[in-house]
């Protein structure tokens, strides 16, 4: 089934300069090697696009469950002269909630936040 | 010293003053660590200070912040390392001194550090701004500061020297929290494996709320209790550089794996290499655990030696931004807000606006994430919002005449919000330059109260 990555995996974004860094962390190790194999840097960027205007570079960090993608050129110049309401970027980690992630039934009980089944 | 305890008392310059009070007076701390200054800080106190020399150049919440933590950090024996200092950690020490003697404290030994200023030197000292590439000395005009990124060395050579409390400018925000374990624990400056962990754990320490819950609720996902009554963490530091990260009993937030995970990869880019002024911290092996409630034991940090470079914060005036909103809600909101889009950019060709950058925005619909929001469904209310980067406030201006126009000259049903006069602001766009470790030099010097 495919499910919004919210159900998998929390997110926070931070800020230097023109590069914005969101990590992706998965909420159990079981759920890790899905979001592992599936969202790719290029899909993090394709997911992105048109807002993203840079590389996505990504790092992994398996020992917390963890990625972390390094975007550039994210922030409208820079924190200091963007003219984006959130020149930070604070709020831009969110989008990737909403990335489609293909889960088999039988880790369904490893997602948060689902309604029970009807 | 078998277990350190050191408190967060501030993540910012903007951040809540009683969660400093309650570590202050509860939490039974060996230190209590304040983080203050964001990346434009010391340049926006450059600008201000021209324009009013009154300025006193230091944490404008210093007075609010003091008077909170004092009393219970001297009952304690609590000393405080602060980055309060800014542009002028000489006269936060003195102010600092002053509210000691107020509270009828003799004899406590306060420090200053300075030395992390060079703007007069660093047009000759670096090469290549990081960012893009382009000379250091290209920025010559516009310069306002250039900070280098202190480490935690002076701040030690201060608590050696018996500094009850250390009012520093720029220092890496990690650092301020990696001196008191160097200073207590007797840790080598060169010690690049006790350093990297003291600093991993500083690392999840200098933003305070951000690893107790208070940057983590999202209902029905995360639930954070009592968010309102969030407490500041407290690290409980062994002498191997490991420590549990928790906060004080009963208070609201939460510490937990989750809190943790987010908090350690907090703008960090390679988490194999986090470059700091004391070393280069490597999460790669990050182990936590939780053991008990609102208790994360960390471990498994390591580090690697420290680069020949420091980082140098430049500041430079960069024009001004005109900014100004409107408003329109119900059915066919979005049309009108599209519709008073073609009317603006048309006025702002009448009016001959020379704008370096130009935006209109329509916030509940795309002005957060641009170009990837949905465009289904519609907004039942939309607020436009234009701004304008411009090279002299005299342009940044026309942004808010022609906002005011909207207000009969523009489309149906349009909302407005009182004419207000500050709709521009002077900007200060920052970049990054590396300069050799060894051409900054801190200074520290004492006062007593």
């Amino acid at each position: 089934m495919q499910i919004p990555l919210r159900h998998a995996a929390h997110v926070r974004s931070g800020d230097k300069g023109n590069t914005s860094n969101i990590s992706v962390i998965a909420y159990s190790p079981a759920l890790y090697p899905l979001i592992k194999e599936q969202l790719t840097a290029e899909r993090f960027r394709a997911f992105y696009e048109g807002t993203v205007k840079g590389r996505v570079e990504r790092f992994e960090v398996d020992g917390l469950q963890a990625l972390n993608f390094v975007a550039q050129e994210a922030l409208g110049g820079g924190v200091s002269r963007s003219l984006c309401l959130d020149n930070y970027g604070k709020a831009l980690s969110a989008a990737i909630l909403g990335f489609l992630l293909e889960v088999p039934a039988h880790l369904r009980g490893e997602l948060v936040g689902l309604q029970p089944p009807v | 010293m078998q277990t350190l305890r050191i408190g967060a008392g501030a993540a910012w310059w903007g951040d809540r003053i009683e969660p400093a009070r309650l570590n202050a007076e509860a939490g039974d701390l060996d230190y209590l660590c304040f983080e203050t200054m964001a990346e434009a800080t010391a340049s926006a106190a450059q600008v201000r200070r021209r324009r009013d020399p009154e300025f006193a150049g230091f944490d404008t919440y210093l007075d609010d912040r003091m008077q909170a933590v004092l009393p219970g950090c001297l009952a304690r024996g609590t000393r405080i390392v602060s980055n309060q200092g800014w542009i002028n950690p000489q006269g936060a020490a003195e102010r600092t001194v002053y509210w000691l003697r107020q509270l009828g404290h003799r004899g406590i030994r306060v420090a200053a550090v300075s030395g992390s200023l060079i703007t007069d030197r660093v047009l000759g000292l670096a090469d290549r701004i990081l960012e893009n590439g382009e000379p250091v000395a290209s920025l010559h005009s516009q310069l306002v500061s250039a900070e280098a990124y202190l480490g935690a060395e002076p701040i030690v050579e201060a608590l050696r020297a018996g500094a009850q409390i250390v009012m520093t400018s720029r220092v890496a925000d990690p650092s301020l929290f990696l001196a008191p374990m160097m200073f207590e624990f007797g840790w080598d400056p060169l010690d690049h494996l006790l350093l990297g962990r003291g600093n991993g754990i500083g690392h999840l320490m200098e933003c305070g709320a951000q690893v107790t819950g208070g940057y983590f609720a999202d209902p029905g996902f995360k639930e954070v209790p009592d968010p309102w009554n969030l407490a500041f963490p407290i690290a409980e530091v062994q002498s191997d550089g490991s420590a549990v990260i928790t906060k004080i009993n009963g208070t609201g937030g939460l510490v937990d794996l989750r809190t943790v995970k987010e908090q350690l990869l907090y703008e960090v880019h390679d988490p194999g290499n986090y470059i700091t002024p004391d070393v280069i911290v490597d999460f790669l092996g990050t182990q936590l655990r939780q053991e008990g409630p609102d208790r994360v034991h960390v471990s498994g940090i390591s580090g690697k030696p420290r680069t020949a470079t420091l980082k140098v914060s430049m500041g430079c005036t960069e024009g001004f931004v005109g900014e100004d909103m409107f408003f329109y809600a119900g059915p066919g909101a979005l049309r009108r807000a599209q519709l008073a889009r073609e009317i603006l950019l048309q006025r702002f060709r009448i009016v001959g606006l020379k704008a370096e950058d130009l935006r209109i925005d329509f916030l509940g619909y795309n002005a957060i994430h641009g170009a990837i929001s949905p465009a289904e469904p519609e907004p039942y209310e939309v607020a436009v919002r234009v701004v304008a980067r411009t090279r002299t406030r005299e342009e940044a201006l026309k942004v808010g005449r022609e906002v005011d126009a909207m207000a009969v000259s523009g489309v149906g049903m349009t909302g407005k919000r009182v004419p207000h006069q500050d709709r521009t602001r002077e900007v200060i766009g920052i970049w990054s330059t590396l300069v050799p470790r060894e051409e900054v030099k801190p200074i520290v010097t004492y006062l007593e109260s």
